[in-house]
């Protein structure tokens, strides 16, 4: 029979391989799905996954979607690493577009350098004290941040939706739920004449860099990683947990609310009833994927920013349904979370033990 | 005389030829291999056990006679070899065809359920049904022959750790066993717990019950087993009679070279009071944990207190007291380190002050296991060594302090980046020492220094935390091993139920005194 054997020490080997083994699994799965959807599995996979890729403004397009993925994964890698649940990462996003937003729309007739900034900054603030609630409500009666930031994500688009719907409703809008339009001081610059790629990735690229050097090399990086594997070691070492379930909450939402802001500001120019197909839920699929490692979380991200792109590619190419996207989302986490089994144990073939014949 | 291992081929021949008048072994293990990631647990075992003898399995921390144990009860089985039981060659394929063969198995770590009565427990363990009424008469008899007594309708977390080893000792009674198996036995006794242990198993030998003692203490050994089996890496290394051989020769076959001598010396107090605890009170937030009460001594530098005491008595709170990872202490305590009052101070600022302190679990506590020993070097070194520039870890500076812990303590491992997890026990214990020493602290405090380690490494940690003393630290050591105690401390204290008592100079007490006090409210005989 087949049994699963502790490995002595984690194989870093299948550390690296079971991120691409779960994306071979995802591939094979959906050749799979697409046969049972009877449509033909070739032409679906090259549709999902390798046309977006054929132009360069699909390239872009990938970047573009790829770049709140980034920082939002980024964030909540920290957060992970140091056991706390981050899940509310989408309320984060969004009121860090409420909040930025706000301001862009308040500045609205200010002609200034000064303006973006301002909504940029705000944008993080948002972000940040979004996120500051569930490390209160932890720190101090031990809720579950699971639960409580989960929860809040929830809030925060009902908040939205009242405000395009009512008070932040444009009024030369036909009566349609949206705020009115960002002035050109309060949104991103454009990178690339042509396309939607905006300062966004820049940040995005920024945030990989800073986290990864916090991460890797300094005091405060190395806190979170022991009070996560060994709270004990981190109580014996003298480290405020308290400190830092603030801190993690603090820098992950800051950077969701980042990703919210820029969004809003940079790709789509006003607030909307929905500013985020879901992208602080993705994120932390894109965490998993990227091992909690900001570089990793660059490739995830851009993994991930594909089935987007691809179901939408799907969905119009050759009329699959709007799930499809989802649905692969969800395998690629599943088939990466087996894998990694793996990684601490190794398949082994045991023969059962005969007794020995009584002589 | 001291035999090399038998050819198991003849052994076992000579059991099946039950016409020529040879006496049958009871258990005879022939080539018993088992083998688990990384390691060969058990490699080519013979063992034979007569009936009413008691066999010492002796071997130090790591030398497979847990794993040997856990093949003879059933828990595990073997990857080679046979297993011959009155003759016939069986497999045990559990605990419970085990028991139905007639071998009963005494836990180091008991299994019995707290909130339960002592008749409860043993109507749950034993496998056949039985009349409450019958079964009090049978608990009774049994308490009676073999002078183990128990109080049948006490609940088992009231009782004290000797009591509910004659509990368990009991329950396999029940089942007139021809083999019980002790693991490990008086790791957790009082001397004087001990003494009666030792009375009940020789009243079991002479009515014809075999036993398999284990242990690694060998005075405990050559006093009451007839026969001992020496392991050392897995395989069996000789076979002797315990009464006939000296301590020293055991010793060395067991770690499989001279024994270095520890030479305590003299340690003189230089005067300096280094520690001084004053009416410490602690209650946990936690109901299960034990209350300390009024605790008050003093260490002066070149001193090495060694706290005695079973466990379970507080020493856990202390040391998390001590370290700083508590700090909510009930008035009026006061904990004062190289003359400054620390009651209030977290573990990062004590060892600022000088203090190093290393827990008894090294695994997620002195360590964290998946991390690799450089990073696990900046956990409490990371401001006493100088290793952080304005927010930055030195990682070349950790670095080379890794690999001179790794060399001046003779670490074996495949250097600064293996993962910590995949150390030994001794090992790893040996680079945690390695690290608060190479800190040079003025004050130590350590738990269960030597706990699941191997000689060799043992001897180097003890002669370490001498030298530490010598230069003028204080250092209190936390153990319930009281040989150990005795070789390194100059003086002594004892810890119970949270309460500890003041011995004073190591010279001048004697074992009886310090079982008595081990004993505690709970002592009574």
């Amino acid at each position: 029979m087949f049994t699963l054997e502790r490995r002595v020490e984690q194989s870093k080997s299948w550390l690296v391989f079971s991120p691409i083994m779960a994306i071979g699994l995802t591939v094979l799965s959906g050749i799979i799905i697409f046969s049972v959807l009877d449509k033909d599995p070739w032409m679906s996979l090259y549709t999902f996954f390798i046309q977006p890729l054929t132009t360069g403004f699909g390239f872009t397009e990938l970047i573009v979607k790829a770049t709140p993925l980034i920082l939002i994964g980024v964030g909540l890698s920290i957060g992970f690493k140091a056991n706390v649940w981050n899940i509310g990462a989408e309320g984060q996003f969004t009121m860090g577009a409420i909040a930025g937003g706000g301001t862009a729309l308040f500045l609205n007739t200010q002609e200034s350098f000064l303006v973006l900034p301002a909504v940029l900054l705000m944008g993080i603030l948002g972000g940040i004290v979004w996120g500051m609630i569930p490390a209160f409500l932890k720190t101090k009666f031990n809720a579950n941040e699971i639960l409580t930031s989960l929860m809040l994500s929830y809030v925060a688009l009902l908040i939205l939706s009242y405000l395009v719907h009512g008070p932040w409703r444009d009024p030369g809008g036909y009566n349609f739920p949206e705020s009115k339009i960002f002035s050109d001081f309060a949104m991103l610059p454009i990178l690339l004449e042509g396309t939607r790629l905006n300062l966004g990735t820049g940040f995005a690229v920024l945030s990989v860099l800073i986290i990864y050097i916090l991460l890797s090399r300094t005091v405060l990086g190395y806190q979170f990683k022991v009070v996560g594997l060994a709270p004990a070691a981190a109580k014996h070492a003298g480290f405020d947990r308290v400190k830092l379930i603030w801190l993690s909450m603090i820098i992950s939402g800051g950077l969701a609310g980042l990703a919210g802001i820029s969004e809003v500001s940079g790709t789509i120019g006003q607030l909307l009833p929905s500013v985020s197909p879901g992208y602080g839920f993705t994120a932390i699929i894109v965490a998993f994927l990227g091992r909690l490692n900001p570089v990793g979380v660059l490739f995830a991200g851009l993994i991930m920013a594909l089935t987007y792109i691809g179901g939408e590619n799907a969905q119009i190419e050759i009329g699959l349904p709007a799930a499809v996207t989802g649905l692969f989302q969800g395998i690629i986490l599943f088939y990466l979370l087996a894998c990694d089994v793996l990684a601490r144990y190794r398949l082994r073939y045991k023969p059962f033990l005969k007794a020995r014949d009584r002589e | 005389m001291i035999t090399a291992p038998n050819d198991s081929q003849n052994n076992m021949k000579s059991s099946y030829d039950k016409a020529s008048g040879e006496p049958n072994a009871l258990l005879e293990l022939g080539e018993i291999s088992k083998a688990f990631p990384g390691v060969l647990a058990n490699d080519g075992i013979d063992l034979r056990v007569m009936p009413g003898e008691i066999h010492g399995l002796v071997g130090e921390n790591g030398a497979g006679k847990s794993t040997l144990l856990k093949i003879i009860y059933g828990l595990l089985r073997p990857d080679q070899g046979s297993i011959l039981w009155e003759g016939d060659a069986v497999s045990i394929l559990g605990p419970s065809q085990a028991r139905s063969l007639g071998i009963g198995m005494v836990f180091q770590h008991f299994s019995l359920f707290e909130a339960l009565t002592v008749l409860e427990n043993i109507a749950l363990a034993i496998d056949e049904k039985c009349k409450t009424q019958e079964l009090r008469s049978r608990i009774d008899e049994v308490s009676r022959n073999f002078g183990l007594s128990i109080e049948i309708d006490r609940y088992v977390h009231s009782l004290s750790v000797g009591e509910r080893q004659r509990v368990e000792i009991v329950r396999c009674l029940l089942q007139s066993p021809k083999l019980l198996i002790l693991d490990e036995p008086t790791s957790v006794l009082t001397p004087q717990e001990a003494e009666s242990l030792f009375e009940t198993l020789n009243i079991l030998s002479k009515r014809g019950c075999a036993i398999l003692y284990i242990s690694h203490k060998l005075h405990e050994i050559k006093k009451i087993c007839h026969a001992a089996t020496i392991l050392r890496a897995g395989r069996v290394v000789a076979n002797c009679d315990p009464s006939k051989e000296p301590i020293k020769k055991m010793a060395e076959l067991l770690v499989g070279s001279q024994l270095p001598e520890i030479n305590r010396g003299r340690l003189t107090a230089d005067g300096i009071e280094r520690i001084h605890i004053e009416n410490l009170n602690y209650t946990s937030k936690d109901p299960f944990s034990v209350k300390l009460k009024n605790i008050s001594f003093t260490v002066r530098g070149g001193e090495i207190l060694g706290i005695a005491g079973v466990a379970g008595n507080g020493q856990t709170e202390l040391m998390s007291v001590l370290s700083g990872e508590v700090k909510d202490l009930d008035e009026p305590s006061i904990i004062k380190f190289n003359d400054q009052i620390v009651t209030s101070k977290g573990a990062a600022e004590r060892r600022l002050l000088g203090a190093g302190f290393v827990p008894e679990q090294r695994q997620g506590h002195a360590a964290v296991t998946e991390m690799s020993l450089v990073e696990n070097v900046f956990l409490t070194a990371l401001k006493t060594c100088d290793l952080e520039k304005s927010g930055f870890i030195d990682q070349a500076k950790a670095s080379s302090l890794a690999e001179s812990i790794i060399s001046n303590f003779d670490v074996r491992t495949t250097g600064v980046q293996a993962e910590t997890g995949s150390l030994s026990g001794g090992n790893l214990q040996k680079f945690i020492v390695g690290r608060e020493l190479l800190q040079q602290p003025s004050i130590l405090i350590i738990e269960q220094p030597t706990w699941g380690v191997d000689v060799g490494a043992a001897i180097i940690l003890r002669r370490a935390l001498l030298d530490l003393a010598k230069s003028g630290a204080a250092v209190i050591i936390i153990s319930q091993d009281l040989d150990e105690i005795f070789e390194v401390c100059n003086k002594i204290a004892v810890m119970a139920d949270g309460m500890i008592s003041i011995l004073g100079d190591i010279a001048a007490v004697s074992m009886e005194e310090i079982g008595v006090l081990m004993g505690g409210q709970r002592y009574e005989h």
